[in-house]
């Protein structure tokens, strides 16, 4: 494989992979939501996610030359296989700081996803077109929240400020650019993280100010690493409730 | 019995295939079939999902599949992502239908929320208010009709 290629397909692992992970998270607060109109949304977007990892991995697939389904990227690697960022594999908090998350992650996404509807892959073209639509509801739902519990009670207000400056540390890693994604930038296939950055910060600057909230101080430190599949202990935890019943009966062909 | 239908009846029984979330609208009212080819004994489908991970796919596929076979045919079913599936290509018969099961049907797309107007399928009052964001199924948000009182879906504009 050309190390064009690899980049390519790591590139596209770590885009399904932020995916795949938030996906999980956001599944465990069905019946924990505040309303079960919340216990649905986050299901429906747990969905979106996972239908946006499904079809990168069948492309990864494609492209790695190892005829891999998407089965066996979401359940069968390791934990430092995974390029998924810190952010998606942080522990769910309060409600408050799981739409604090996903303000940022859905504000990223829509960025990335607008960049990669002129992807010269055209299956990662294809699936950009129908997952913008999808996350810039998501990134709709997340700021009427944030909105909501900001411009709300004292004790709401304070519990979305606290939550922005808990998600702060975790932002920088989502617009970082790891070699493989400066190679997928240079093909033509990728967008350079750091190219998102200011629209999506712009965007989450906007709800944070019409929420009455403040944009929290710079972080004494950021998360870094999932990029290169080092991941955080809570990881572990994760893909063991991932992926436990899948190898326990690996050889099973319905659920 | 096998191969004793048309092209053009196999064509119908294929673009009547249900919604399985749905059944009030077909396949051919959602808009997810974009081509439809007889080469020899293949039939060629080409789907467009309507939302990435819609579970209703999967059982459109499926059931599209055994369509073909049980006329004695061989399946080729793609899928087609660009461009995206829109609530645009849902039919007038798919509109009707879905307002008649009691959802109301998509608006055109781009139009904002504030702007759109969400006529209850039970009475036709145009003030309703949003409920939910999100429904039982990807493709539904809750709503509910000040003027009669009733719950109901919406089919989401995408």
């Amino acid at each position: 494989m050309a190390r064009q290629d690899a980049d390519h397909t790591a590139y596209l692992l770590g885009l399904a992979d932020d995916a795949l992970i938030y996906c999980q998270r956001l599944g465990e607060w069905v019946s924990r939501a505040p309303q079960i109109e919340q216990d649905m949304a986050f299901g429906n977007i747990a969905l979106d996610l996972l239908g946006q990892a499904r079809a990168l991995y069948t492309r990864v697939g494609e492209l790695d030359g190892s005829g891999r389904d998407e089965d066996q990227y979401a359940y069968f690697r390791t934990e430092r296989e995974y390029r998924n960022v810190h952010l998606v594999e942080a522990p769910r908090g309060d409600f408050a700081h799981e739409m604090a998350r996903l303000l940022w992650f859905a504000s990223y996404q829509c960025g990335l996803y607008a960049a990669l509807t002129g992807s010269r892959d055209e299956t990662v073209a294809g699936v950009a077109h129908k997952a913008l639509k999808e996350v810039d509801y998501h990134r709709d739902h997340a700021r009427m929240w944030v909105l909501r519990l900001g411009d709300g009670t004292h004790e709401s207000h304070d519990r979305m400020q606290a939550a922005l400056t808990w998600v702060a540390p975790y932002v920088d890693e989502l617009f970082a650019d790891d070699t493989a994604a400066v190679e997928a930038a240079e093909t033509g296939v990728g967008v350079l993280p750091s190219q998102l950055r200011s629209q999506a910060t712009v965007f989450v600057q906007g709800v944070v100010n019409e929420a009455t909230l403040q944009m929290p101080a710079e972080p004494p430190r950021h998360e870094r690493g999932g990029r290169a599949g080092v991941h955080t202990e809570d990881m572990g935890y994760l893909l063991a409730q991932l992926q436990h019943i899948r190898r326990s009966y690996p050889d099973a062909t319905s659920w | 019995m096998v191969n004793t239908l048309t092209d053009d009846e196999l064509t119908t029984r294929i673009r009547a295939v249900p919604d399985p979330e749905i059944p009030v609208i077909s396949l051919d009212d959602l808009g997810v079939i974009r081509e439809l080819r007889f080469v020899g004994d293949v039939v060629e489908v080409v789907m467009t999902p309507t939302y990435s991970g819609c579970p209703a796919m999967q059982a459109m596929t499926d059931a599209v599949v055994q369509v073909i076979e049980s006329a004695g045919r061989r399946p080729e079913v793609r899928t087609r992502l660009t461009p995206a599936w829109t609530t645009d290509w849902m039919s007038e018969a798919g509109r009707t239908a879905l307002r008649q099961f009691g959802i109301a049907p998509p608006g055109p797309v781009g139009m904002t929320i504030a702007r759109r107007v969400v006529a209850c399928p039970v009475c036709g009052s145009a003030d309703t208010q949003e409920i939910s964001r999100f429904g039982a199924t990807a493709c539904k948000a809750l709503r509910r009709c000040r003027e009669c009182g009733e719950p109901f879906e919406e089919f989401k504009s995408l």
